[in-house]
């Protein structure tokens, strides 16, 4: 693991005092960064309490980043909230106290202690009840017990159909709930921020940037990630499909079952129980990149809670999900 | 691996794509017409799609489909329960994708009327319009509207593309004759290019790949085309803006103005002004956690420090100081109405533009448009999904340039002060006077020292309730005992204003804002001149109430709730007016066929079923007193 506290600490030195580059970003990638940062600064400006919701995957590493980018020389107005379901990889916890470490910044923790304590998982309880408590449940609670009035997540369009429709500025009634059939118009870069006590706003930031802008952006501007996104040798099962990693002891084995140590890789994290890995021999962010180019499925099909029912995701987000 | 694989070649394969830039633009046009199918089938045949969603589509169009055993690509793009289940796009959809030329951002927005705004959302940051056809159908009032808005939205490409040619036997003269019908239409509108392509969207003819079956059709695919557009722009040759968005302070050695350019360019060195005051700085550095930059243009999120110390902050507009924007509280805009609720001069709403919100009103309705012929029509009020030139007044100078100049500068929107809900969105064409001509002439006998002779701090009370509540009752008493107290009074109600000042005015909701309007400000000019000032009007909406207290200073505005139930005021009818509109002899009347909005936080309220009239005078008198009024 001291290469993770490593490069996170190289990484933090850098926005102690900003150098030029050595070489330009890509004309796209300048451009989504501009209107990231853009987005970052109206919501700093305009609400009184806004956090970032910060999962710990790649997506929520170059959106932190880019809160580093929009306030710098200032430290991001906001602290970082996570949701731990206490299913995570345990590397992606290791990743994220190291970061917060380094950078200085305020992470806030939440954990649905009551349903853990039921023993609520995902092979009993079955995903959809996991999620439900562990994820959406602990996510109110969290927005509900800080009052946050916006929160940033880093949730991209082209991830799935219910995202695409997705306003960048996201409306929330008192519980938490997205209604889609009546979004606020959202013209131009013109954001309509007023809400009354008890609503909220969800933010996406990155609502406009593809899953290989983010890798590239990775590339391009040396964002440190967390290392299962790199193929190694991992213990895994397969089941229904997916390949499951064993990251710890508490993953049930079938009869017959018996890990295997395999070559792979994630392209998407989560609950480890829940989240497929793929056969990938891809060890630097270059080889990932070109993996990403050839890709014949999209990433979203290593996560099985998407597989539920068709409209699962609207469904979730309609009762209060990221 | 063996060979490492190195970041000059993957950089390579990544700049392959995407040589001629992003090219943004939407899919519009009347309902059905094949626009989501489209861009379906463009993603489809681009081969765009992950194995994994061809699969659930494939399952989906078996469940759902509205294209027999085929597959319906329009469900690649409605994504939301509703609009599966009903076969229709509500909201608008954004998709990406690229081509070894181009980078594409879709939006594919609705074609139902009901949902005009979400086109809306989508054209208002597209490059081109996909503008779509039902070549059975031929030219459509929706066809006219998205027109007419992408147009109004600085749209400067049109693909005209007339679908289902399938279905009209690929036929060439039906084709003409639509393109014919649609450029009579729009060629007024000086739109840069209109480009018709014949198109079977459901089965990929022209689309990525040319038309066996229309081979009289010579020109381009729609793919094609699109990734051949020339879409620059200049404004980048525009003068310097930049909407400050963030007083940027991490310690007491470091101010910075963060913001986005949105015109232009600066560098180190340039005199640049703050639009509103005109206080003048150089910028001195443009800092960006890449380091700092020797210049910085149009689209770049950056951080300004300047060479000295001035007032600057969140709404304030940094300009080139040798072309300013323009700076006014009085322009004209045209403007697209998204709510139920029409639009109504007089109301107040907000009005948001760059960084800037400001409570504003619409001072005039100049004209509105009339879709089928684009002629300009006067009216009174704008309906849902109505387009209109009008006159907007702001509550403070704002900072502008032309929308069509600089469009960040001219754009703004509305939003309602009570559901929040953005309403209107706006499009600044030119200013109606400069601020510095109304800067007021200093008088030099000045509202605090006429109050000060009277010895009282002036105030309106304003008595709101049903009709037949007893304002009028309970604010006589009061003027009468403040009166014989020796304070200086004067009272304003329907009698006094509707047989003079407001004589032209009927009862429908555009005369009532207006009514309350002209009210607010004539209790203003006595505020003015010391007085203390009842007035007693139904003024059942919250809106223009909070407009009058708006128009007055902190503390100036008293709002006297006289809550007086329905039923008791039916059973007072002091003047038979209920009884009138019960028989149907009067339109619009509040409580009745017309709403009343209670107030939520009045200063005081009395209730006259408990107490009489002469007790409810007593209290505000009070109520007066301890809130300092009284001298
Ligand atoms: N025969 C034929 N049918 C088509 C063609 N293009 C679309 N359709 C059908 O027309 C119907 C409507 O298509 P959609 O793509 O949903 O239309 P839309 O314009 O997106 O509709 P809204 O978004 O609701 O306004 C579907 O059943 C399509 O399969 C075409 O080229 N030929
Ligand atoms: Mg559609």
């Amino acid at each position: 693991m001291a290469d993770i506290q490593e490069s996170v600490r190289n990484y933090a030195e850098r926005f102690k005092s900003a150098k030029l580059r050595e070489r330009p970003l890509s004309a796209h990638l300048k451009a989504l960064e501009a209107e990231s940062i853009h987005i970052m600064r109206e919501v700093a400006a305009e609400f009184a309490n806004p956090v970032m919701l910060y999962s710990i995957g790649k997506d929520s590493a170059v959106m932190l980043h880019l809160a580093l980018k929009a306030f710098y020389p200032s430290r991001p107005p906001f602290p970082l909230q996570h949701v731990d379901t206490t299913f995570k990889f345990r590397d992606m916890i290791t990743y994220r106290d190291a970061l917060a470490e380094a950078l200085g910044l305020e992470m806030r923790v939440e954990i649905n202690q009551e349903a853990v304590d039921r023993g609520v998982n995902p092979w009993d309880s079955g995903s959809q009840l996991h999620t439900q408590l562990l994820k959406t449940e602990a996510l109110r609670a969290a927005m509900n017990r800080h009052g946050y009035d916006a929160a940033f997540g880093g949730a991209r369009r082209d991830e799935e159909k219910s995202r695409a429709k997705e306003r960048i500025f996201s409306f929330r009634d008192t519980n938490h709930g997205w209604d889609p059939k009546n979004q606020r118009p959202e013209l131009w870069r013109n954001y309509n921020t007023k809400i009354r006590k008890g609503e909220s706003i969800r933010v996406f930031p990155l609502s406009n940037w593809t899953e290989l802008d983010i890798w590239q952006y990775i590339l391009e501007d040396d964002i440190p990630i967390v290392p299962l996104y790199y193929a190694a040798h991992r213990p895994v099962v397969e089941r229904d499909g997916q390949v499951i990693m064993v990251d710890d002891e508490r993953l049930p084995l079938q009869d017959g079952e018996k890990p295997d140590l395999r070559m792979v890789r994630f392209r998407t994290l989560g609950c480890y129980p829940l989240t497929g890995a793929v056969e990938s021999s891809a060890q630097t962010l270059e080889e990932i990149v070109l993996e990403m180019l050839t890709a014949r499925t999209s990433e979203r099909s290593g996560r099985l809670i998407d597989h539920d029912e068709a409209g699962s995701m609207e469904k979730k987000k309609r009762e209060g999900y990221f | 691996m063996d060979t490492q694989t190195s970041r000059a070649d993957v950089m390579e394969r990544l700049t392959q794509s995407g040589q001629h830039g992003v090219l943004r633009f939407l899919t519009c046009g009347s309902v059905d017409d094949g626009k989501s199918t489209l861009i379906g089938r463009l993603l489809y045949d681009s081969k765009l799609l992950f194995e994994d969603q061809i699969n659930v589509l494939e399952r989906d169009s078996r469940k759902h489909g509205t294209a027999g055993d085929e597959i319906d690509f329009a469900l690649l793009l409605d994504g939301l329960e509703a609009e599966r289940e009903q076969g229709i796009t509500i909201d608008v959809a954004y998709r990406f994708f690229a081509t070894e030329k181009r980078k594409f951002v879709v939006a594919d927005t609705p074609g139902h009327e009901q949902y005009t705004r979400n086109m809306a959302t989508g054209a208002s940051t597209a490059d081109a319009a996909v503008m779509m056809i039902d070549a059975r159908k031929g030219v459509l009032v929706q066809t006219l509207r998205h027109t007419y808005i992408a147009r109004m939205m600085g749209i400067r490409h049109i693909v005209l593309a007339v679908n289902k040619m399938d279905l009209v036997e690929h036929g060439r003269t039906r084709f003409h004759e639509i393109v014919a019908e649609y450029m009579k239409n729009a060629e007024e509108l000086g739109f840069e290019t209109i480009t018709p392509i014949p198109m079977s969207a459901r089965y990929g003819d022209n689309v990525t790949r040319h038309s066996e079956s229309m081979s009289w059709y010579k020109g381009p695919t729609l793919l094609e085309h699109l990734e051949e557009l020339d879409i620059t722009t200049d404004i980048e040759s525009e003068p310097f803006r930049m909407p400050v968005q963030w007083v940027n302070r991490p310690n007491l050695n470091f101010r910075g103005y963060s913001g986005t350019v949105v015109s232009g360019k600066v560098k180190p060195g340039d005199a640049i002004v703050v639009s509103q005051s005109g206080l003048a700085a150089n910028v001195e550095r443009i800092v960006t956690a890449d380091g700092d930059l020797e210049i910085a243009q149009a689209g770049d999120a950056v951080t300004l420090v300047l060479n000295h110390e001035i007032d600057i902050s969140r709404g304030d507009v940094l300009a080139a100081a040798e072309e300013r924007p323009e700076v006014s509280d009085q322009f004209a805009a045209e403007l697209l109405w998204m709510a139920e609720d029409d639009l109504l001069p007089g109301r107040s709403y907000l009005l948001k533009i760059g960084t800037a919100t400001t409570p504003a009103t619409i001072s005039a309705l100049k004209h509105k448009v009339d879709i089928n012929t684009y002629e300009k029509k006067p009216s009174r009020k704008l309906e849902m999904n109505g387009i209109g030139m009008c006159n907007v007044s702001t509550a403070r100078p704002i900072a502008f340039d032309p929308y069509h100049t600089i469009r960040d500068m001219g754009a703004f929107i509305l939003i309602d002060r009570f559901t929040n809900q953005t309403v209107g969105a706006g499009m600044i064409s030119f200013g109606l006077r400069r601020a510095s001509n109304i800067h007021h002439h200093a008088m030099d006998v000045t509202k605090a020292d006429r109050a000060q002779l009277k010895a009282q701090k002036p105030a309106i009370l304003w008595f709101t309730g049903l009709s037949g509540a007893g304002k009028s009752t309970v604010a006589n008493i009061v003027e009468r005992k403040l009166a014989s107290a020796g304070h200086h009074t004067y009272s304003l109600d329907g009698d006094n204003v509707r047989h003079g000042l407001n004589r032209d005015l009927g009862f429908t909701d555009e005369d009532r804002v207006e009514n309350i309007r002209r009210i607010g400000e004539v209790g203003k000019l006595f505020v003015d001149a010391g007085l203390l000032v009842t007035c007693s009007f139904i003024s059942p909406f919250r809106s223009e109430r909070r407009m009058v207290r708006e128009l007055v200073d902190e503390g100036e505005f008293i709002e006297v709730f006289v809550d007086t139930p329905l039923e008791v005021c039916m059973e007072r009818d002091p003047k038979g007016l209920y009884k009138k509109a019960q028989a149907g002899e009067i339109k619009n009347f509040t409580g009745f066929d017309s709403p009343y909005e209670a107030p939520e936080s009045p200063e005081i309220r009395v209730d006259t079923t408990s107490i009489s009239a002469e007790e409810a005078a007593d209290q505000v008198i009070a109520k007066l007193r301890e809130l300092g009024r009284l001298g």
